[in-house]
């Protein structure tokens, strides 16, 4: 649905709700991959309880957000997992929800397939094994090919296949185009940002100028390849791609975290970018009011992006990405097209990056045991 | 917006919003999701909103047009049906 110019400029300013909501579960995970962009591990003993929960799945539907997109860490491993979808969905609001796979056996793949408006993102790093284990930890790419499987067999219907387009998977690109087709799946394809313990692997796994344009290229061959507005960087190469196109941080975006902190999106999972807590007086207060949301709500400067032809489509990238590579937003995205944002990424090499506020990464090495 | 959409809409039967579609009103005009094919659509004026919550109210399309929409901006309304048509945010009323 590309958005005419004028609707752009009204979704810059902000929206009575969001359009895309991502609530994270918990912190909690039984996998540790190495670009995680919520840091997560160990649960966080002050998460949101069931009944927390309910009555914030309650306001979601009284604000008239139409579904809300479930991450975490793994959140299949709450024990209350399907008490909330199951409450979503009776309220009307749809369940998009992220998971590595390891808790989808046959049984589960079953109840899953009863519930209606519930879609299901099952994450990998690679097209084999070995490509996607060095990301998501041994066992990890079998585990969510047997979720596959189950979904498959349970006749769950077109699930997503989401992939981090890394230095390695963009090499991928047609090898997970057929393996969704193999299983009727949808692909999904989203950006490496250095945000949580991307931070730490960003510089070495973040695509290189030229994988970047091949994979435009790819995306353009396919709009139905999903990206959630991911890659609108990309844009500036020409034509649009689909989605949105911009940064909707705040505006049309943003997160709830594990514990009720409200984040402008996914990727700042920062102090600087918290906007409040839903402990407090709820979440639409929290998206209506808060300071941090006005601010950027109101219209940005294009600061060194002002000479570039391209900045209508651009915008001048995403702000996350800046952020946690030490750049000012007023700066091109470490990933600009035309080479800017590595240019400014060197004259700045000397500042300290900014690291992830909360980290509920995990002390010890995780191993997978294969059931 | 093409012209062709309006070929598969036809503005002298009787229409209404699908009850599978919620509406939320925005500045801008509203978000219009379809809770089936889970599509999200944008209306872009309030004028367009007010125009199909007023179809049901109506024998046909267009005496929901005349009473809305001025006479030279008939054909771009007609479109916009057409289009929240195809992407089933509206269906035929029997
Ligand atoms: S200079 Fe700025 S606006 Fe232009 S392509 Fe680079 S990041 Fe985008
Ligand atoms: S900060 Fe980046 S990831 Fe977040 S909404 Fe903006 S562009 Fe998207």
């Amino acid at each position: 649905m590309p958005a005419n110019s004028s609707l752009r400029t009204r979704f810059e300013r902000g929206l009575a709700a969001p359009i895309c909501l991502t609530w994270e579960l918990t912190y909690a995970c039984n996998l540790a991959c190495t670009h995680c962009l919520s840091s997560s591990g160990r649960r966080d003993p002050k998460e949101l309880s069931t009944d927390e929960a309910k009555a914030l799945i309650d306001e979601i539907a009284a604000m008239q957000i139409f579904y809300v997109n479930i991450g975490g860490g793994e959140p299949m491993i709450r024990r209350d997992f399907f008490e909330l979808v199951e409450h979503a969905v009776r309220r009307q609001v749809g369940v998009k929800f992220s998971t590595n796979g390891t808790r989808i056996d046959e049984r589960a793949a079953k109840r899953l397939a009863s519930i209606d408006y519930l879609d299901i993102q099952i994450s990998i790093d690679g097209a084999d094994a070995a490509t996607s284990d060095r990301i998501r930890g041994v066992g990890s790419y079998d585990a969510a090919r047997r979720a596959m499987d189950h979904l498959k067999a349970a006749n769950f219907g077109p699930f997503k296949i989401s992939v981090v387009m890394t230095r390695d998977s963009i090499e991928q690109l047609d090898q997970f185009e057929a393996l969704a087709r193999f299983y009727g799946a949808e692909l999904r394809l989203t950006r490496l940002r250095p945000s949580g313990r991307g931070v730490d692997v960003w510089e070495e796994l973040h695509p290189t100028l030229e994988q970047n344009r091949r994979l435009y290229r790819w995306l353009l061959e396919r709009p139905k390849v999903l990206t959630g507005d991911s890659f609108f960087h990309l844009s500036a190469l020409g034509e649009s791609l689909e989605g949105l196109n911009l940064c909707g941080a705040g505006r049309v975006v943003c997160l709830i975290d594990p514990v009720g902190e409200v984040y402008a999106c996914p990727f700042v999972i920062h102090d600087e970018f918290k906007a409040g807590n839903v402990r407090d007086a709820g979440f639409a207060a929290v998206w209506t009011n808060s300071e941090l949301f006005r601010s950027l709500r109101e219209p940005g400067s294009a600061g060194a992006c002002t000479s570039c032809g391209a900045y209508d489509a651009c915008r001048g990238g995403c702000m996350a990405a800046k952020f946690f590579t030490g750049l000012e937003m007023t700066d091109p995205d470490p990933e600009c097209v035309f080479g800017h944002g590595e240019t400014a990424l060197r004259a700045k090499r000397v500042n300290l990056r900014p690291t992830p506020s909360p980290d509920h990464s995990r002390r010890v090495p995780v191993t997978l045991s294969s059931r | 917006m093409p012209f062709a959409d309006a070929d598969t809409f036809d503005p002298r039967v009787a229409w209404q919003l699908n009850g599978q579609v919620s509406l939320r009103e925005e500045t801008f005009g509203a978000l219009a999701y379809h809770h089936g094919t889970r599509r999200l659509v944008f209306l872009k004026s309030p004028e367009l909103v007010a125009l199909v919550r007023s179809l049901s109210d109506f024998d046909c399309a267009n005496d929901a047009l005349a009473a809305h929409v001025a006479v030279g901006e008939y054909d771009r309304y007609v479109a916009a049906l057409a289009t929240l048509g195809r992407s089933e945010i509206l269906c035929a009323r029997q």
